[in-house]
């Protein structure tokens, strides 16, 4: 399981990037933490003929906490995360949800930004940006643009980068304090892809929902946003009963596909579970005095 | 204070925890790679291997043009059907994965380079991947030697079953089935094959477990002399039964060193391991129970499949599975009319070969489950239905002729149920169950045949009969001993244990014990380390060994401290003349027997004594007991608690005793609820991945709690029982049983393993469904 | 031959200048190229952990990483953990513990722990655990490998004397 002969470079800046993308053209791939895409050159399912390692770009890694967004460098470790990245509900939620990423080892390499841009149907780090609408700053030849997450993930391995373009930050808004949030996952063995996964943020007010944010994983090609269950969550109770209610919905709105490890049907079923316990965690959440 | 019996830190650990292991990738400095291209396909006619015009390339061709011939597993029995595994295929492909050719090239990379540059033409038949298809009505056959695709058969009735099932009280059927799995080492397969200008032999370094039984094989087939050939297993990664077969592998590689005269190294990758490698469990067993109104059980009728792939391993044959679970179904449980029909099934799959605990798991599974099913129709305790049929007089023989030596069945069961606290579970169940959670308890009772010679593997009629175990014993003129074993050790600790037992005979230190094992060159010709039995064999032949030894290091202390040889004490590396002051060291008796032997009248100079051992066996038994938690939600199950109690004879080093019990139960934690080979329709592998094949982690498996009992059998010198494979036996069994008593208020049982999340759902959907008919 | 690059990283405190293949990755260099045969290839893919090694003082898997973008950094194997004859207390605690019976997982348990301890000396009982599911090891059944990376996170606590 030896990978197929490449040529390797590792530029300092994005515009050596850039430059590098422009001349390699099809043939050429970025590595970032390179456990996802290592592992497939090894069983040379992929055989890029150029890397182009982003290991040594400065600029990109990182993190930068603007008040109410949180800017993140595509080459920020997942082990970052360990311990909150900023005060307030989003830095505790990305560290709850970080312990679900493979493993230590793993998390010591691989990358948000990579993670993003892999687009693993069953990638944490993309279900908190499709939930939380995050932004994407892609860079490119003609310059950068900003791509928010609903157009970012265009299917299983999929997204918006383009072949000459590379993920440079993540704009993660953040969440105001008073929110509470919950994060579940199950998963054959510890470590293990998601079978199912939901992450969830509630606001409450006077015993009601205030306000939701809802996302469910790995049952469809990629994170998915519940808006209506959020919308279907604002003003009611806020109670385990409400919960319940709302997530036996979920079943009705996604369409999971079967492997070796789950059916379809399974799969559906265990959407639903997985989102009443994010939302149950969220809700317990609120209750804990801050 | 003797040696045996005491935790000793292990004598083989600080070289491996140091990183100072030699494991055969370690010793491939300077040898070309070896890679095979192997069969995409499953089944079909192989058209044409294109080679590319550069390159080291060998095939089919290059082997027969050699005169290399086939691997023959042979089994004397009318039954059993003789098909040859060529080295690399010829003709026709049988599983996908099987090897067409092979490349050498400077390094592993561009070998793989080269491989790929091969390229097999293949007129694709439809395969046959399971049981059921390759014994349904019309299937096509596998191979034309075993029509209807059936390699061997055994059969037996004994006259009453049917009697007695005619006057049951109670008969319960069930249909169980273990997916195909993987015994997964740690460490792959994997050679290096030197090729010595200066001799013109070759030495082949090999992850295995029965290096002698290699060679033997090796020469066989490539028709050279085992002189001209050495065989090594250096420190071995882990086998669990995957290391004990000959596989073409190993042929083709030896072939190649002697072809190009230059030393060549295959190491296996992970991918390939799955692929290639042996495959275990994958059997269906439809077992049928008579009980009394008491529940005393009357007969067992049962079909027994086992899917053994597409080749018949080497040297067990693919009769292990079948045979054993033809032989050893009854288990501990007292019963006289037994019908059994027990086929070992072909197909497109790579071969079935022996897999820590081989049949036992499932005939396990199979006499549990039954005694569960038939206390549930009869209303009768779990515990006390198999309080009512368990054997309790010794010698027992069963209904297919086995001898049992005295355990303890009944006492360790008892023992587990007492330290379980059942009637304390149970109120835990019921107050988790009033909150929506579900507990269970499930229990498993079992023998496991060890330490057998060559009576058992006689019996199964093998044309090659393992079984005994030689050893050399020999203490050199500084009092230093070296054991030389024929056993292979790869991990169970054999080694300090086999010094234990030499230190309380000889009087020396065990860290002056040297025990050599694994190299055809330097250790006596033996079987290798499987099937349980290196304590119990190996370490008999030991025992009697530096017995003999010990004898004759008395009879020369006594003439040179003038005492009779029977008023000597060997201790703590002195002779001590008993109720004198007189003395001398182990090592100046050593010493003058090899420089003062003319001093000794009527004895052979120097310290060197061989014997060997060929036990019929002993049986080992234990109880489980397993707690489980299951989540209907998510449908994982949870082990909250593991207890067994293990009565493996006398205990040599606790530790290590213990240390194969937990690692043992941990492998059939993860044949009862995680690992299965996956194939789809056309016979190739879905689970080439640890990502998709799924052994459990640190977080899966508890602490498993372990209490011991030691019955003393005559059947074993050492006194011990063998304890390799146990924890393997009863694991499934008592995780099934568990999980089944949590699924009770839903009215459904799970019957396959892996009891998957997705099975489990399933179980539960179907139960609900005939719950709302039933309603309706 | 396809094409070569140089590389320079320090290897268990020595400086190595190495010319290979970009696709060579850091375990078979540390193995073949460098002949520390003490971390050991398990699977290739990231999963087994037996050759966890320490990049710049983080447990990475060495397989799963090129050697090429190893550049500049301190790698410490397996090799690197006792000092002579006296044991790492990991190494110590593997061994009064059983922690290990054939030794090919060792190695990468070892560093594992190594690198996780020198980030949070404090771990609990559970991080322990839910550390320790990084790797696999087929014959132990785990439990004396978590009782012993624990006694040693102790002992390295000074919470507990050495044996």
């Amino acid at each position: 399981m030896k990978p197929a002969a490449f040529s390797y470079h590792r530029p300092e800046t994005i515009s050596d990037a850039l430059a590098l993308l422009a001349e390699h053209g099809d043939v050429g791939k970025i590595i970032a933490g390179g456990q996802s895409l290592v592992p497939s050159m090894n069983f040379r399912l992929a055989r890029p003929e150029t890397l182009i390692d982003m290991n040594a770009i400065a600029e990109i890694a990182g993190i930068e906490d603007r008040g109410d967004t949180l800017v993140i460098g595509a080459m920020t470790r997942h082990a970052a995360f360990h311990t909150p990245v900023c005060d307030g509900p989003t830095g505790a939620m990305l560290t709850r949800v970080v312990g679900n990423i493979a493993h230590y080892p793993i998390r010591q390499r691989g990358t948000f930004g990579g993670s993003l841009c892999h687009a693993d149907p069953a990638s944490e780090w993309c279900l908190v940006a499709a939930t939380f609408d995050a932004a994407m700053e892609i860079h490119g030849q003609d310059g950068m643009r900003e791509v928010g997450a609903a157009d970012f993930f265009k299917g299983t391995f999929t997204t918006a980068v383009g072949g000459d373009e590379l993920l440079a930050r993540i704009h993660l808004p953040k969440l105001p304090e008073g929110w509470g949030t919950g994060f579940y996952e199950f998963s054959r063995r510890r470590g293990d892809f998601a079978l199912a996964m939901a992450v969830a943020a509630l606001k409450v007010e006077g015993g009601k929902i205030a306000d939701a944010r809802l996302g469910v994983g790995a049952v469809a090609a990629h994170g998915l946003r519940l808006e209506t269950l959020e919308q279907a969550l604002t003003g009611q109770p806020a109670t385990e009963e409400t919960i319940a209610e709302v997530a036996a919905q979920v079943p009705g709105l996604v369409k999971p596909s079967g492997d070796i490890h789950g059916s379809a049907e399974y799969r559906r079923d265990l959407a639903q579970a997985v989102v009443r316990r994010a939302l149950n965690a969220a809700l317990a959440d609120c209750a804990v005095p801050a | 204070m003797t040696w045996v019996g005491r935790t000793l830190p292990r004598l083989e650990d600080p070289t491996l925890l140091k990183g100072g292991g030699r494991f055969t990738a370690d010793l491939k400095a300077g040898a070309w790679a070896v890679k095979f291209v192997r069969s995409p396909e499953a089944a079909g006619t192989i058209v044409e291997v294109e080679r590319p015009d550069e390159g080291i390339v060998f095939t089919a061709e290059d082997l027969d043009a050699a005169g290399v011939g086939s691997i023959q597993a042979v089994l004397d029995r009318p039954d059993y059907r003789r098909v040859p595994h060529p080295v690399l295929a010829r003709d026709r492909v049988v599983f996908a994965g099987q090897a067409v050719a092979l490349v050498v090239a400077p390094t592993e990379a561009e070998a793989e380079d080269l491989a790929e540059q091969v390229f097999v033409d293949i007129d694709t038949e439809d395969a046959v991947t399971s049981i059921e298809a390759a014994l349904a009505e019309g299937a096509r056959d596998v191979h034309p030697e075993a029509p209807g695709n059936v390699m061997v058969e055994g059969v037996m009735r004994t006259p009453g079953v049917d009697a007695a099932f005619d006057a049951a009280a109670c008969v319960v059927e069930l249909d169980l089935s273990s997916a195909r799995q993987s015994a997964m080492p740690m460490e792959t397969r994997g050679g290096v094959a030197d090729y010595d200008p200066a001799t013109g032999r070759v030495t082949l370094y090999a992850s295995v477990q029965m290096p002698h039984m290699l060679r033997t094989g090796l020469a066989d087939v490539l028709g050279i002399d085992e002189g001209d050939l050495r065989v090594v297993a250096p420190d071995v990664g882990g086998g669990f039964g995957q290391k004990m077969s000959l596989f073409p592998e190993y042929v083709a590689l030896v072939w190649t060193a002697f072809r190009l005269r230059r030393k060549v190294a295959w190491i296996e990758d992970r991918r390939e391991n799955f692929l290639s490698a042996s495959h275990a469990r994958d059997q269906q067993f439809t077992v049928r129970g008579a009980f009394d109104a008491e529940g005393r059980l009357l007969a067992v009728d049962a079909d027994l499949r086992s899917n053994v792939g597409a080749f018949s391993c080497y040297p067990v044959t693919c009769g292990v599975e079948p045979l054993m679970a033809f032989a050893e179904l009854p288990g501990p449980y007292d019963f006289a009319e037994y019908g059994v029909r027990s086929r070992g099934v072909t197909t497109n799959l790579s071969m079935m070969a022996p897999y820590r605990g081989v049949a036992r798991p499932m005939l396990t599974l199979s006499m549990e489950q039954l005694m569960d099913a038939a206390a549930e129709k009869l209303d009768l305790d779990p515990v006390e239905i198999r309080r009512r049929n368990l054997i309790t007089s010794f010698p027992h023989t069963s209904p297919t002729g086995l001898v049992y030596d005295e355990a303890s069945y009944l006492e360790a069961m008892e023992a587990a149920v007492t330290s379980a606290d059942i009637p304390g579970f149970r109120e835990r169940q019921a107050a988790a169950l009033a909150e929506g959670r579900y507990l269970g308890l499930g229990l498993s009772v079992f023998s496991e045949r060890t330490g057998y010679g060559t009576p058992a593997f006689a019996a199964r009629k093998m044309q090659i009969v393992p079984g005994y175990e030689t050893v050399d014993c020999e203490m050199g003129p500084s009092g230093q001993v070296t054991l030389r074993i024929g056993a292979s050790p790869h991990g169970q600790g054999l080694k300090t244990a086999l010094a234990q037992l030499l230190a309380d005979q000889l009087g020396v230190a065990p860290e002056r014990i040297r025990v050599i094992s694994g190299d055809t060159d330097a250790s006596p010709y033996g079987w290798g380390t499987f099937a349980s039995r290196s304590m119990v064999i190996s370490g008999g032949a030991s025992k009697i060994a530096s017995g003999q030894l010990a004898d004759k290091l008395r009879a020369i202390a006594g003439v040179l401290l003038e005492v009779d040889p029977s008023g000597v004490e060997l201790k703590d590396g002195l002779a001590l003349a008993t109720g004198t002051n007189k003395s001398l060291s182990i090592a100046e008796v050593a010493r003058a027997a090899h420089h003062q032997s003319h001093r000794f009248e009527g004895m052979a100079p120097g310290l060197k004594e061989q014997a060997f051992y060929d036990p019929s066996g002993t049986f080992s038994n234990a109880a489980h007991v397993c707690e489980v938690e299951l989540d209907p939600e998510t449908c994982g199950v949870r082990i909250t608690r593991f207890l067994v109690v293990e009565d493996a004879g006398r205990l040599i080093n606790p530790m290590i005793v213990d240390g194969q019990i937990a690692g043992g139960v941990a492998q059939g934690i993860a044949t009862a609820l995680y690992e299965e080979l996956v194939f789809d329709e056309f016979g190739t592998m879905l689970t080439t991945s640890l990502a998709d094949y799924l052994p459990p982690t640190a977080a899966e498996i508890p602490d498993i709690e372990i209490i011991h009992m030691e019955t003393i059998s005559p059947q074993t010198v050492t006194e011990a029982k063998g304890v390799g494979e146990g924890g393997t036996i009863g694991a499934p069994a008592a995780v099934l049983s568990a999980l089944n008593d949590a699924l009770r208020p839903f009215g459904t049982r799970i019957t396959s393993m892996p009891a998957t999340p997705d099975r489990i759902a399933a179980a539960l959907r179907a139960a609900r469904t005939a719950a709302a008919e039933a309603e309706a | 031959m396809t094409e070569t690059t140089t590389v320079t990283f320090t290897l268990n405190g020595e400086e190595r200048s190495l010319t290979l293949e970009p696709r060579q990755n850091l375990a078979d260099t540390i193995r073949d190229t460098c002949g520390l045969t003490g971390t050991h290839v398990g699977c290739e893919h990231g999963v087994c952990g037996a050759c966890t090694v320490l990049m710049d003082g983080k447990a990475v898997r060495s397989c799963l990483t090129f050697a090429v973008q190893a550049q500049g950094a301190e790698i410490e194997t397996v090799e690197s953990l006792a000092d002579g004859d006296t044991l790492h207390p990991l190494q110590q605690a593997f061994w009064e513990l059983h922690g290990l019976q054939c030794g090919f997982c060792t190695p990468g348990f070892l560093m594992l722990a190594a690198g996780a301890l020198r980030e949070n000396p404090d771990m609990s009982d559970d991080e322990m655990r839910d550390l320790l599911s990084s790797n696999l090891c087929r014959c132990t059944g785990y439990q004396n490998i978590v009782k012993a990376a624990r006694q040693a996170a102790e002992v390295m606590r000074g919470e507990r004397a050495e044996a």
